[in-house]
């Protein structure tokens, strides 16, 4: 049986509507569904600085490639791309490589940071496995945070994907965190605050084999990469645990994120109201609500 | 039929007939992995041929 919409060779089956779709038709769908995203939820402005936070991955490239086809021909717009170099050996170059090659093509301006400059090491000096994710995540959002507002940036657009928000929905059910869930959203914060930058998720409808497929379709990565460090976090056991449902029970990604959507609101009525004051850590200046940011408190004991 | 597995990056044999046959040889979940035949895009019900050059990649990446 062909696509759905014009009958030629399927390349994709969606599986929570049980629709076929071929190349072109896949590709068109996807690109409206990301406007439509990007569009519903206010995402880009006039006047805005698009920061887009890229790994050299699919979803982050993915994510650059069509914020610029979007905003290319808007002189009022401006788009640059941030990376941020860990220090993994073996994954990081390659990533760096491709990111780069990347922008050079849109001609878009990359700036890389690093672990080694900012902190004076590598991530794997300090930590390799399972236990990596955490103290790496918490220094990768601290310092596209801070190189964002100092490139005055004005939305830091990421490549998160409807998989990645429902694993974060559903960790935070786990771990009764659902303050944390407040911040979510194809626009994540609760207030507004001169030194946090507003993030911006314009994949978050789409799933991460949506975003694949789309990335395959259109020649961006030879090899999809695996971080090494990816192995048996708390959020690899929810996302097997999300993804055997999917399987099981099809449009099951969709259901968590269309009804997460719905009490968001509420959400962060409720936490706006009663959300920790926002300070500066006293280390680095950063805004953080304890007296010292969780990158300095990381720093302190895995760094030193 | 040549199978590449490119996350372990290597090659296995396979008589399946369909693409939904292999990937529950494989005990793979269709809804993470991408099949391409001969360097295309295939879906689960695509029959397979003894020829043909299948390619199955992992669609997670993040950490």
């Amino acid at each position: 049986m062909g696509c759905n919409t014009c009958k030629t060779k399927p390349v994709i089956e969606l599986i929570n509507n049980d629709t076929k779709l071929c190349k072109k038709c896949f590709i068109r769908y996807f690109e409206k569904k990301v406007k439509k995203t990007i569009r519903n939820y206010n995402l880009i402005k006039s006047g805005d600085h698009i920061g887009v936070g890229v790994s050299g991955g699919k979803d982050s490239l993915t994510t650059l490639y069509l914020i610029n086809e979007i905003t290319k021909n808007n002189p009022k717009i401006k788009l640059s791309a941030i990376l941020i170099n860990e220090g993994i050996d073996n994954y990081r170059e390659k990533t760096i490589k491709t990111a780069q090659e990347f922008c050079n093509k849109l001609n878009i301006n990359l700036n890389i940071y690093s672990y080694k400059e900012e902190f004076g090491k590598k991530l794997d000096e300090v930590i390799k496995g399972k236990h990596a994710c955490s103290v790496c995540g918490v220094l990768r959002r601290n310092l596209l945070n801070k190189y964002a507002r100092e490139n005055k940036v004005t939305k830091l657009a990421t490549g998160h994907n409807m998989d990645d928000e429902t694993q974060s929905i559903l960790m935070n059910q786990f771990k009764n965190n659902i303050r944390v869930s407040a911040r979510l959203g194809p626009i994540t914060g609760i207030r507004d605050n001169p030194k946090f930058v507003r993030r911006i998720k314009p994949l978050y409808f789409v799933t991460e084999k949506e975003v694949a497929t789309y990335a395959f379709l259109k020649g961006f990565l030879d090899k999809f990469t695996e971080c090494p460090n990816n192995s048996d976090s708390f959020r690899n056991k929810v996302r097997d645990l999300i993804n055997e449902f999917e399987n099981k029970f099809p449009g099951t990604k969709h259901n968590i994120i269309n009804s997460f959507i719905e009490t968001l609101p509420l959400l962060k009525k409720e936490y706006s109201k009663n959300s920790h004051e926002i300070i500066e850590c006293k280390t680095c200046g950063e805004p953080c609500s304890q007296n010292i940011c969780r990158a300095c408190q990381t720093i302190e004991i895995k760094f030193q | 039929m040549d199978v590449h597995l490119e996350r372990e990056d290597r090659i296995i044999q396979s008589n399946a007939k369909t693409v939904k046959e292999l990937l529950k040889e494989l005990n793979l979940n269709p809804t993470i992995v991408l099949v391409s035949k001969n360097d295309e895009l295939i879906i689960e019900e695509t029959k397979l041929n003894d020829k043909d050059i299948i390619k199955i990649f992992p669609v997670i990446s993040g950490g």
